[in-house]
């Protein structure tokens, strides 16, 4: 290939990654920024004279809705939210998994086929019952119904996850296994927990990034003190007292960010394999 | 006697999730579709309608509004990303220095909450002080750039966030297909003296076809997800201009308490879902079986 075709690829990736990185450069920027740095300056403009000011504002006084308390009570709230429902979500799926390959039995994968409708549905199909059983239950407007909602919906996904990746592991060793007077759970605890280390960290991390993104789930079925944080950015952006404070709602949007990205840059590796893992089968 | 629970055991662990799902999955999308054949207003009222719910949404013309909008948005934001995504890939798979990072790069977006990247470009697009500004003041004073509160063109902006933030995951896709391709008949086309863009079209590009269904298939479950990015970036509007189905659904389910015409909007995205996946998972086994 000639040396003009391959400066050119180059130019052409390049020029891709900084449009990617744009929103994300812009977001910060303007976070740093005062109001009448914003007004006067360039969007893409570097801060002159940077200030954590409106950083504070969206963590501990800017308005969501009624309340003025920043983000920072529904930050606490989307993790206390988020922790449980992944590792319950990912800690039940590992069993389904472990059952639906290692203990086949007659009709268990059209079971799992028919468990798998749960990934394509659109939500909105399950809104309404859903709300009404909450409230029947004494389960809405709180973080517990949150927690149910995303586990029970988030299965069909970490049951696939661990099916594909216990596929793959020799019938011989169970039998082995079972030979030795090991029972099902032994089998689970001292063969399988051991080499699954992989699949658990693309499966949390799954999980993690799609609970805390959540919106849907979080606007219909949070009261207003148990929202999520994409809830309370939303609200948080449409709420405007007089002037529009573009860079609190640009740290606001930050914040809201900061632990999938977080995760994305410490474990990027498991979140590509997760998504792909899922699409292969999806 | 250890191998006595082990018979009914498995089942046991399985039948939660088992019965979850025949509940709150099952169970609920036949309470979702009785919903839609009842008077239900603001709470359910289980006297029976007939088809009175979908003769309402197909009279709304704010359910035609939001019809239209989500097969634009589908079908620009599953074909640029689909684009985009191959072409990069492509480009990637030439033996790139940095390869690895360019792709973190283009994936992060996919890390990122749909409300997020919309608040994002919610600010970027606005005309006051975003990127209208930005090329006036590169010299072109008379750039204009309204299409977030311009009523024709704002279903556009969510196409330009949503390939923004889904391209690179088509791209990863596509990559992991080009790099399951045989090298051998590459090289044999080489041997036959065939360029580049000539194997690309003719050899690699067919064999990625089962690649091109995934693709399609998740870009289509994002694109019916569109709820949180046009909540967050123009929240249904100007107007009604940019609703999307889930939104009308989310508005008279739960803002107008208009139970009946809500779960009837619901059924409709079901069968809409159903009508594109299933043929598509039909020919994805039957080309792969």
């Amino acid at each position: 290939m000639s040396k003009l075709s391959r400066a050119s690829i180059y130019a052409v990736l390049v020029l891709a990654a900084l449009y990617t990185l744009a929103p994300l450069w812009v977001m910060l920027a303007t976070s740093l920024k005062s109001l009448d740095e914003i007004r006067d300056g360039s969007l893409i403009a570097a801060p002159l004279a940077p200030t954590v000011e409106p950083w504070l504002k969206a963590w501990s006084s800017a308005c969501t809705g009624v309340r003025c308390e920043g983000l920072k009570p529904f930050f606490w709230n989307s993790l206390l939210m988020t922790i449980p429902a992944v590792l319950i979500s990912t800690f039940i799926g590992a069993l389904n998994g472990y059952v639906l390959t290692q203990w086949r039995f007659r009709g268990s994968e059209v079971l799992f086929t028919a468990l798998l409708v749960g990934c394509f549905i659109p939500f909105q199909v399950v809104l309404l019952p859903m709300a009404r059983t909450l409230g029947m239950v004494g389960l809405s407007d709180s973080i517990f119904g949150l927690i149910f909602v995303h586990v029970v919906y988030g299965l069909a996904f970490t049951t696939l996850f661990f099916r594909n990746y216990y596929v793959s592991i020799p019938q011989d060793l169970m039998k082995a296994a079972r030979v030795d007077g090991a029972g099902f759970f032994t089998i689970f605890w001292r063969i399988l927990m051991p080499i699954s280390g992989p699949i658990f960290v693309v499966c949390i991390i799954w999980q993690f990034t799609q609970i805390w993104n959540d919106f849907l789930f979080g606007v219909v079925f949070a009261g207003a003190d148990s929202q999520p944080i994409t809830v309370a950015l939303n609200n948080l952006v449409r709420t405007s007292t007089g002037v529009k404070e573009y860079n609190v709602d640009m740290a606001a949007a930050i914040i809201a960010a900061l632990p999938t990205l977080f995760v994305y840059i410490v474990a990027g590796k498991y979140f590509v394999r997760g998504l792909t893992a899922g699409a292969v089968k999806g | 006697m250890t191998m006595q629970p082990d018979r009914w055991l498995p089942k046991l662990v399985l039948s939660p999730t088992l019965a979850a799902s025949l509940l709150f999955v099952y169970g609920f999308i036949l309470i979702t579709v009785a919903l839609s054949f009842t008077e239900s207003r603001l709470l359910p009222n289980w006297e029976w309608a007939g088809v009175e719910r979908y003769v309402e949404l197909f009279d709304s013309e704010r359910w035609w509004t939001s019809a239209i909008n989500i097969a634009i948005f589908g079908t620009l934001f599953i074909a640029l990303s689909m684009a985009i995504g191959l072409l990069i890939a492509i480009l990637l798979d030439q033996k790139i220095r940095g390869e690895g990072f360019l792709r973190a790069i283009y994936l992060y977006p996919m890390a990122l909450s749909f409300i997020v990247s919309g608040t994002a470009w919610k600010w970027i697009l606005n005309p006051g002080l975003g990127l209208e500004k930005l090329v006036q003041s590169w010299g072109f004073p008379n750039f204009t750039f309204d299409w977030l509160v311009n009523p024709d063109m704002a279903i556009y902006t969510v196409v330009i966030a949503g390939v923004w933030q889904s391209a690179g995951f088509a791209m990863a896709l596509f990559l992991a297909g080009l790099r399951g391709v045989d090298s051998e008949i590459i090289k044999a086309a080489q041997v036959d003296g065939a360029s580049t863009p000539t194997i690309y079209r003719r050899i690699i590009i067919p064999t990625l076809r089962p690649v091109f269904f995934s693709v399609t298939l998740i870009l289509a479950h994002i694109a019916i997800k569109s709820f949180d990015l046009v909540m967050a970036l123009t929240g249904g509007g100007p107007g009604t201009a940019t609703d999307v189905p889930a939104i009308f659904m989310y508005q008279f389910s739960f803002s107008r308490g208009q139970l009946g015409l809500g779960a009837a909007s619901a059924v409709m995205m079901l069968m809409t879902v159903i009508a594109i996946m299933v043929p598509l998972m039909y020919a994805e086994t039957k080309s792969s079986g």
